[in-house]
């Protein structure tokens, strides 16, 4: 670890920090404040729903959800909290050792007294603790607009902090895959598309998990892992699939190290 | 002592060629000049050195110490001027100093102030709206605010206006006083010349020639130049001479071996005009290269 790299690192994804967790308070308020009228009409609602055809319930995820309760209004919200989150998550990931080189500063970095490891060791720890800020923000502003707008009806307080501690992990193997993808080609020359790509692409994946039937791609897709209406109705986490998340995002950090320790950095021109 | 020892460094990039077998070395206190055209593998060196990329086969230490084990620990020591500078665009000039300072065990802040003031750099300025000059200032300061035993200068030249390039050749000069070892790069024969004690001259990644500038001035070429009404370029048809030009009356030619040869041949002839000159570093490169 070198404090003087970390402090450079958090302070400078700071701003972005701050735009994603305002957004996602934003987000909540607002969400949450349509909350009184929506559960007046939910027995309506859930009705009509019934309705739907089934696969187009499942690509949304809204097989198991019953929006009256504040559960599972809250997991049908936080669907779109994790794909946001999923996307900062994994921009940070892509953009964590590739904007030197993008940004041709990786010269002036490495030519400081500090190891490769050292480098990774305090840009990784800069990340996540950039993601537990946002994490403790979405965690807070999910408690504060709640109460605000829950007009009565009670919640399993249990279930809701378990989806909320869920987006840890969540967020995590997007960093770490995202760290890998940007170690494994040659070049990025810019973060955000593929940040944008791999979160839509597990987003996506998650919807059509569903609709074919026997194909099980909800294997690799965190969106499953980390299903919030799993945890609402079962008030536990899905053990496998979160071990198999946990491992998956293991592997691509292993992997991240030993590409970058053996890393030729590109020069300049 | 020897700061630098190179020893059957080779580095391929994939299939395409870096530097093959390269060895030389490099003695405490020197300014070694190290010359070749663009592609020839300089920078590709410096970066082996400085442990950004990794050598294919070979090795290489840098005060005693091997480049691939013990990189953290030798660039404590060195400063580096990369032939294109970019830094943080965001940050002040000044706080890019202090990142830069803040991973040295030092109190840089005079010695960032004395350089700075030196190379009239503006502290807070964004590096944004710096010009390529400037932004190279900000690299020597920053190169050198650590006071480094051992400085890598890659083609450091190149944007500086020719004042600027004078401070800067002082500053070398007064560093390498202090004992600073520098490791010289560039492609400009003249600079080399002016500050270089020994150079290396790599070619197509391989090392063509090591010797004192002194020595490669010397034992090799004279260039003569000889002025006579009516001359005839093929009287110096002599073993040993090369590159016969004629133009006007004058004869220039280079020639190798016994002077004397030469000597009695112009005597010989009732000439205006004779100029026997050392061959400028850029001439004598130029013979490596054919």
């Amino acid at each position: 670890m070198s404090a003087t790299i970390f402090k450079h690192e958090f302070i400078s994804r700071l701003k972005s920090v701050i735009i994603w967790s305002a957004s996602m308070v934003i987000l909540l308020l607002i969400f949450f404040s349509i909350y009184p009228s929506f559960s007046s009409e939910a027995a309506l609602l859930n009705e009509m729903l019934a309705k739907f055809p089934p696969q187009l319930l499942e690509a949304f995820g809204m097989t198991h959800i019953d929006l009256s309760s504040i559960l599972g209004f809250f997991a049908f919200l936080f669907t779109f909290i994790q794909l946001c989150l999923a996307i900062q998550a994994g921009n940070y990931g892509v953009g964590l050792v590739s904007v030197e080189e993008t940004d041709l500063t990786a010269d002036f970095l490495m030519s400081k007294p500090v190891s490769r490891l050292q480098v990774m060791n305090s840009k990784l720890f800069a990340a996540v603790c950039s993601l537990l800020v946002t994490d403790l923000i979405v965690w807070a502003s999910a408690f504060i607009s709640i109460n605000m707008f829950r007009s009565g009806h009670t919640f399993d307080a249990g279930r809701l902090m378990l989806i909320l501690a869920s987006l840890f992990l969540f967020q995590l193997f997007f960093l770490s895959v995202g760290l890998v993808i940007s170690l494994l080609v040659k070049r990025v020359r810019s973060v955000t598309p593929y940040g944008l790509s791999l979160a839509f692409a597990a987003y996506i994946i998650n919807g059509f998990s569903g609709i074919f039937g026997d194909v099980k791609l909800e294997y690799i897709t965190p969106f499953k892992h980390f299903d919030p209406s799993y945890i609402a109705q079962n008030g536990a986490l899905n053990t496998p699939l979160v071990l198999l998340n946990v491992a998956v995002s293991v592997i691509a950090l292993v992997v991240s190290y030993w590409l970058y320790l053996h890393r030729d950095i590109p020069a300049v021109s | 002592m020897s700061v630098i020892e190179v020893n059957k460094l080779t580095k391929y990039y994939g299939k395409s060629r870096g530097i093959v077998d390269v060895s030389f070395g490099v003695e405490e206190g020197e300014i070694f000049g190290f010359i070749g055209p663009n592609g020839a593998g300089k920078s590709t060196t410096i970066r082996l050195l400085l442990s950004l990329i990794h050598p294919t086969s070979g090795s290489a230490k840098v005060f005693g110490k091997d480049v691939t084990t013990h990189g953290p620990e030798i660039r404590r020591d060195i400063g580096y001027l990369p032939s294109e500078v970019y830094y943080y665009e965001g940050m002040k000039v000044k706080d890019l100093l202090k990142y830069s300072a803040s991973f040295y065990q030092c109190d840089c802040a005079q010695r960032i102030k004395d350089l700075s003031d030196l190379m009239e750099l503006e502290m807070n300025r964004r590096i944004t709206d710096l010009s390529y000059g400037n932004k190279k200032k900000v690299g020597i300061v920053q190169g050198l605010l650590h006071s480094p035993k051992l400085l890598f200068l890659d083609e450091p030249t190149a944007g500086l206006d020719p004042l600027m390039q004078r401070k800067f050749f002082d500053l070398i000069r007064e560093e390498n006083k202090r004992g600073v070892t520098v490791f010289f790069s560039s492609h400009i024969l003249g600079e080399v010349q002016r500050l270089c004690s020994r150079v290396g001259i790599i070619r197509e990644g391989k090392i063509a020639e090591i010797s004192d500038i002194r020595t490669l001035q010397q034992n090799n070429y004279k260039k003569v130049h000889v002025e006579a009404p009516g001359l005839d370029p093929a009287a110096f048809n002599l073993p040993g001479v090369t590159n016969i030009q004629a133009e006007d009356s004058t004869v220039h030619f280079f020639f190798k071996g016994d002077i004397n040869v030469v000597m009695q041949k112009i005597s010989s002839i009732q000439v205006s005009d004779v100029i026997i000159e050392e061959p400028t570093l850029e001439e004598i490169f130029m013979h490596y290269y054919e």
